[in-house]
């Protein structure tokens, strides 16, 4: 129990200080494939710093739903955050909720800041939820598709159980199902992660926005709530998506080698994905928001042909 | 003796109802009076129901009585095990809540309508419903399914004088009774075989059905059974029938009426028809993927609230027969393990959909009450006026949608454990239903989310968007009592859903022969786990204290930063222009409009668009914007047929020439007919 508690403790850590960074190198990375200068990689600590110590404006219109949204959203991508491996195939809460529940607990973030966007009572608040709930709607089977592939070929929906069959066979990840998978995976990761060709984060636009439209009228310290939350959802993903694919470097224990090991793994890895995003990122616009469907579908038919693959080869 | 509580409790419950149903009936002249008996002695009915399916399920044994009648293959005998038991305290649960709550919302029709005769049609369905769910005899049964049909029908039209309700419930009625034409044909078929009535004998004679009767009999069971649950193509009648019913009467005709359709299904296809073959589970698979996808697409289409929850209605239906479907396949694939653990899916599902569809409907009731009206677009800003109704609603909507750590989460991810499961033990390319089968599950989940952040977001948050909603006062108190033991359920339904596990081994037990409960649970008993080796591992009750637990150091995070400058009220940012109103808010259909664009294949949607302008075009002085979908089921499917129907009933006309000899002509050739047919060796 405390054992857990430990590295429960030890995991939440990792998950605060490694998000914003995430976010930092993404910027980062991006500005610099675009050969502009950009922030640095740090800039988002700073930011959500700043975001912390700022008043904040509530809407006259809102009810409590607006002030009990960051906290869900945060808590919720926290909490998910333990239960996925990071850094060793044994994640904290790996017993208490798998696959699906990351699935259903991001979700439940995600259906009150939509809540959150229509309680301020503004055109904007209300586009983007709606915008939000229709793209995560038409990723879901997308993604559930891909999830139950890598979930068979381990026999588990627990995300540890996943890691270690995954660890077993390194070198799995070449197998035709497992890459058309991750290809699947890898596009509900854009949309879910709101990154371009889905949605832009770095636009105001009211045409185009959609994480942002929602989280408009929020300010100061729920502002950095969100943020940070989002950061972490970000985290959360990719890990997961990083480590049922590549699970090189995963420990088996909580060793202090183990875990200088696989940190180091985990983080050439994610840079690696990181790098990839924004590849993706760069070269492609943004799609118009009724072309996403299409981008989905691929990823749906991606999934299933993963899945029908698994008992062809 | 041992079976006497139980049956003696029973009996109590059976009395309570049809007294109160007569002593309503006697005192229509007094509303109070009859208010207070219509809601004291469904209580009562409800309290010992209740108690007496505890009980009964606890004890584990069947407890069985029969009154012969005389009449041959009829007699009134009751057959209480662990699928009536279960039934029977879903029942009682709904009874509770919605006893209580009528006990103010009925308060309006004092003076206004019969409240003597509303409480007795109220009785009758508690009761036909408690008989449905008990009886041994397939004439019982019938008898007991036609009087909740018609009774569901005189409550459907309880406010007959509007012309809308009046036709919801003559297609209710139309439909109830090819549901009940296709349940004797099929019971027929079944007596045929056995030679009884009883519902033993159709389980002892099951193995001399040969395979052309069983798929008949399952053919017209799933119809029949199929038109009262709602699912898709048959649902036409019931998103017209259930919203027009005063909401007490929806809430328990969505929440437990729909069931008996569920309940006919379990009990025929898994104790009455013996193993049905493989395709027979495939197709109420497919029939469920089919009624989730296309009902929760339907319900976002939907601004009026109440039939947004109807529509949800075949949704969760569809979701409860996907259970069902995988749980014949894999009875009949050899891995009853596995069909244990889809039918408690499927059962859990039942009882959590029940508890927050009543719970939904009940809000949308109170909505209703304060504010006159079920239209969404005209609804708004109702969580400041109504707080504890928004709350119960908010959590009834978070539990529909799936989401942890409530109820509707843990049912939807058994299904998906079965569904994971299914893959691996059947062959061929049926295997691949199943993962589909979980993406499409996944699909619905996710689209009744957005359903609900739609319903609940626009009836309750930001500004009010008429003057109707503006000027609403909270629910009465025990409107409020209860929506809030709905509530208190959902919640404890899904946190401390290892406690609960027990009920569903006992129905496992009954119908498959197998407990898996032990293996479903472990981890100290707070980790509920796929039933499989490897499977998987869930748990609610962990999952609510982290999210509890994890709410600290966000708080912390908050309060030390926010402690330097107070948090101020301020306008919603308007883009400048004075004062944003009502009409800067983000409307339903506005809303559902890019899911509209996405599947205008299914809804062929059809919009026009009128400006009014005195100037120039691009400054319109009034916009009027319709929009509306292409009802396809009733225009493709039920149209025709009706066509169908009536070039024929044109064409029979011919022979009804209203002669009295012509008649009597008529009647002595059919007598000679049956009279060939009986006496034919």
């Amino acid at each position: 129990m405390t054992g857990m508690l430990a590295k429960a403790g030890l995991q939440l850590l990792l998950l605060l200080v490694v998000a914003p960074l995430l976010s930092g190198i993404i910027k980062t990375l991006k500005a610099r494939l675009q050969t502009r200068r950009g922030p640095d990689v740090l800039q988002s600590y700073r930011d959500i710093f700043k975001l912390f110590r700022k008043g904040m404006v509530i809407p006259e219109t809102a009810s409590w739903i607006f002030s009990a949204t960051p906290y869900i959203v945060f808590v919720t991508a926290a909490l998910v955050g333990l239960m996925i491996p990071m850094t060793t195939t044994d994640a904290p809460l790996s017993l208490f909720g798998g696959v699906l529940a990351v699935v259903y607990l991001l979700a439940l973030g995600r259906f009150f800041l939509a809540l959150g966007g229509l309680d301020a009572g503004s055109s904007f608040g209300g586009l983007g939820s709606s915008r939000e709930m229709t793209i995560s709607a038409i990723a879901e089977p997308a993604m559930m598709l891909a999830i139950f592939t890598v979930a068979l070929a381990a026999n588990s929906t627990n995300l540890g159980e996943m890691a270690k069959v995954a660890v077993s066979q390194s070198w799995k990840f070449l197998a035709p199902s497992q890459m058309l998978a991750f290809a699947a995976l890898f596009i509900v990761l854009i949309a879910e992660t709101g990154r371009i060709p889905v949605d832009n984060p770095a636009t105001h636009l009211e045409l185009t926005m959609i994480h942002e439209a929602m989280i408009l009228e929020y300010s100061g310290p729920y502002l950095a709530l969100i943020e940070y939350g989002a950061s972490i959802k970000q985290l959360v993903l990719m890990t997961l998506v990083v480590n049922t694919f590549f699970p090189f470097g995963l420990s088996s224990d909580w060793t202090l080698r183990g875990l200088g090991v696989g940190l180091l793994f985990y983080f050439t890895k994610m840079l690696l994905l990181a790098c990839l995003i924004v590849l993706v990122e760069t070269t492609n616009a943004k799609l118009r928001l009724f072309r996403v469907p299409e981008l989905l579908m691929v990823s749906f038919i991606f999934g299933a042909l993963a899945l029908i693959s698994t008992f062809l080869f | 003796m041992n079976g006497l509580p139980v049956g003696m409790i029973f009996a109590l419950s059976l009395a309570a109802y049809s007294t109160g149903a007569f002593a309503c009936l006697v005192s229509w002249r007094k509303p109070t009076l009859a208010r207070y008996i219509c809601c004291g002695a469904a209580l009562a009915g409800a309290a010992l129901e209740g108690l007496a399916a505890v009980l009964g399920i606890l004890q584990g044994t069947p407890v069985r009585w029969s009154i012969s009648s005389g009449i041959p293959l009829f007699a009134y005998s009751f057959n209480y095990d662990a699928l009536a038991g279960f039934f029977n305290l879903t029942l009682a649960i709904l009874a509770g809540a919605v006893s209580i709550y009528s006990f103010s919302y009925l308060k309006e029709f004092e003076g206004k309508r019969n409240i003597g005769f509303f409480g007795f049609l109220f009785h009758l369905l508690l009761l036909s419903l408690t008989i449905v769910f008990t009886a041994a005899n397939a004439f019982l049964f019938l008898i007991g399914w036609e009087v909740m049909a018609l009774v569901a029908y005189g409550l459907v039209t309880f406010y007959h004088e509007d012309r809308e309700t009046r036709r919801a419930g003559l297609l209710y009625i139309v439909m109830a009774h090819i549901d009940a034409g296709c349940l004797l044909l099929g019971f027929a078929l079944l007596m045929q075989v056995s030679g009884s009535a009883d519902f033993a004998s159709f389980r002892a004679a099951a193995v001399h059905l040969s395979s052309n009767q069983q798929a008949a009999a399952f053919a017209l069971f799933f119809l029949g059974f199929g038109i009262k649950a709602g699912v898709i193509p048959f649902h036409i009648w019931l998103p017209a029938a259930h919203p027009v019913a005063p909401s007490n009467i929806s809430a328990l005709l969505s929440g437990i009426v729909l069931k008996a359709g569920i309940y006919g299904m379990a009990r025929i296809f898994l104790d009455g028809l013996g193993v049905l073959p493989s395709w027979a589970g495939l197709l109420v698979l497919i029939v469920g993927v089919a009624s989730a996808v296309l009902g929760v697409l339907y319900a976002l289409m939907e601004h009026d609230l109440k039939r947004l929850l109807a529509y949800h209605s075949i949704e969760n239906i569809g979701i409860i027969l996907i259970g069902l479907g995988a749980a014949l396949v894999f009875r009949v694939a050899g891995h009853p393990q596995l069909a244990a653990v889809a039918l408690i899916a499927a059962m859990f599902h039942t009882l959590n959909h029940a508890i927050f569809k009543c719970l939904l409907f009940l809000g949308a009731g109170s909505v209703l009450h304060s504010t006159g009206t079920r239209n969404m677009e005209e609804l708004g800003g109702l969580i400041r006026p109504m707080p504890v109704t928004a709350f119960c609603f908010l959590i009834g909507a978070v539990a529909i949608s799936g989401l942890p750590p409530l109820n509707g989460f843990v049912s939807e991810w058994l299904t998906y454990q079965s569904l994971l499961a299914g893959f691996g033990v059947t062959g061929g390319l049926t295997r691949i239903l199943f993962p589909l089968a979980g993406s499409m599950l996944a699909l619905t989940g996710a689209l009744a989310a957005a359903c609900f952040v739609k319903a609940f977001g626009i009836t309750f948050l930001a500004l009010p968007r008429s003057a109707e909603s503006r000027h609403v006062r909270e629910a009465p108190r025990s409107m409020l009592v209860g929506m809030g033991w709905l509530t208190v359920a959902c919640l404890v339904l899904g946190l401390g859903v290892t406690w609960f596990l027990p009920v569903f081994d006992a129905l496992a037990e009954q119908l498959l022969g197998q407990r898996v409960g032990t293996n479903l649970i472990s981890g100290h008993g707070l980790v509920l786990s796929a039933g499989v080796r490897h499977g998987g591992t869930v748990s609610t009750a962990v999952i609510g204290m982290g999210l509890l637990v994890l709410l600290l150091p966000a708080v912390l995070l908050v309060w030390v930063g926010a402690r330097r400058f107070a948090r101020r009220r301020g306008p919603t940012w308007d883009c400048g222009l004075p004062g944003l109103s009502e009409e800067n808010e983000y409307t339903a259909t506005a809303f559902s409009k890019p899911l509209r664009m996405i599947f205008s294949v299914l809804y062929q949607p059809r919009r026009e668009i009128q400006a009014v302008f005195e100037v120039s075009p691009y400054f319109p002085k009034e916009i009027r914007f319709e929009s509306e979908i292409e009802p396809t089921f009733e225009k493709r499917l039920y149209v025709p047929l009706k066509d169908l129907l009536l070039r024929f009933a044109t064409q029979m006309r011919t022979i009804q020439a209203g002669s009295i000899h012509a008649y009597l002509a008529y009647i002595f050739v059919t007598l000679v007919l049956l009279l060939l047919f009986g006496v034919r060796p």
